[in-house]
């Protein structure tokens, strides 16, 4: 403390010199402390009363609003920073719609095509036999007295409605598909191993009308089964109920060839 | 005493009164604040010195907030304001500091 013997006694330009008593600092601390209600007094009051309401104000400020103190330049890279996260959400927003939609479409593919495969398999099951079948068709009835008609007539028959358009087939209580074949065993006529009974009623389905004539044409199934001591009644039906049922087996020695993958498939 | 109890009421008003700061007040209030508290240590240092007025703790106090709002609104006006704003947080904190350090040697000799 280089001006410590110079320094004038109340100078502020210093520190106080170790010769100032130390009370005289409290001393004066405390007469201030005594409160002196001057003019200039209560005026430095307002003014510090002033500092201290701003000072907690600015400070709630700063702490509450943190944008309203920022300079131009800070909003402007503010503002640049919610741009650019605006636009990188909007773009993720775009990405994720796209996906929505690819899924949506993906599932309404797979919803097309499970139907189309449905449709397949029930026309593929009305061919094969395996499921029962209805619709419009005929009922062709043979009665036999004689025993005159042989397995040759009733395959006769089954070509004739095969003919005319038949879709379903069905002699007696076996379902007529694409294995089916006749056989004479003695007197009766066995279809597909199992043996017809008199009379022979033989369901189809297809137009009946169609199907009707196909049988009643001149020289026609019931032409020829007449001549073998037999007749035919031919019912035109608006609804026929094929309730038999093959059960398919599963082949010993073909196989399927697959469709080549580059096919497309059928839509 | 009377000034040092309003500055206590003052903080405590403002906590509870949770004012909004308006908005062209916003770029000075901070400055004001730390002229404010330099002519308050300025004051206590008086004080201590023994060299205390009233007369000029107020005038210095005043011109001290007014002349900090002057710089920042001429620096906002030349576009200049934050660095100005900056340089007279520095002066200002300058002077608090050897204020300050004043009142220590004052109270403590040390």
């Amino acid at each position: 403390m280089p001006l410590r013997a110079a320094r004038p006694p109340g100078d502020a330009s210093g520190p106080p010199g170790p010769e100032e008593p130390r009370d005289v600092t409290w001393r004066r601390l405390r007469r201030m402390f005594t409160a002196r209600a001057t003019r200039a007094n209560v005026l430095a009051a307002i003014l510090t009363l002033a500092l201290g309401f701003a000072i907690a104000t600015q400070i709630q400020q700063n702490q509450e609003v943190e944008l309203s103190t920022l300079r131009q330049d800070e909003l402007v890279r503010v503002l640049a920073d919610v741009n650019q996260r605006a636009a990188r959400l909007d773009q993720q927003a775009r990405e994720l719609e796209g996906q929505r939609n690819e899924l949506q479409s993906g599932a309404d593919r797979a919803q097309a095509a499970t139907e189309q495969a449905q449709a397949r398999l029930d026309r593929l099951a009305v061919l094969a036999g395996t499921v029962q079948a209805t619709g419009p068709g005929i009922r062709v009835t043979i009665s036999d007295p004689n025993g005159g008609i042989r397995a040759s007539a009733l395959l006769d028959v089954l070509q004739e409605l095969r003919d005319a358009g038949a879709e379903v087939v069905q002699f007696g209580t076996v379902r007529i598909v694409a294995g089916s074949f006749f056989a004479d065993a003695g007197t009766s006529v066995t279809v597909d191993g199992q043996s017809l009974t008199r009379p022979f009623v033989v369901l189809a389905i297809g137009d009946p009308q169609t199907l009707a004539s196909a049988m009643n044409i001149p020289g026609g199934i019931v032409d020829s089964v007449k001549r073998v001591g037999a007749a035919a009644r031919v019912d035109q039906l608006g609804t026929v109920n094929i309730d038999a049922l093959h059960t398919p087996k599963t082949p010993r020695y073909a196989q399927a060839v697959p469709e080549p993958s580059t096919a497309p498939t059928p839509r | 005493m009377i000034p040092a109890i309003g500055l206590l009421v003052g903080v405590v008003v403002g906590l509870l009164l949770h004012p909004t700061v308006p908005l062209w007040l916003q770029p000075y209030l901070p400055i004001a604040v730390i002229a404010a508290l330099d002519a308050v240590f300025g004051g206590v240092r008086a004080i201590l010195d023994g060299i205390f007025v009233d007369k000029v703790f107020v005038v210095s106090f005043l011109s001290n907030v007014v002349v900090a709002a002057f710089i920042v609104l001429l620096g906002d006006q030349l576009g200049v304001g934050s660095q100005l704003s900056t340089g007279v947080v520095v002066v200002l904190g300058i002077r608090i500091f050897s204020n300050v350090a004043a009142i220590r040697r004052h109270l403590f000799k040390a």
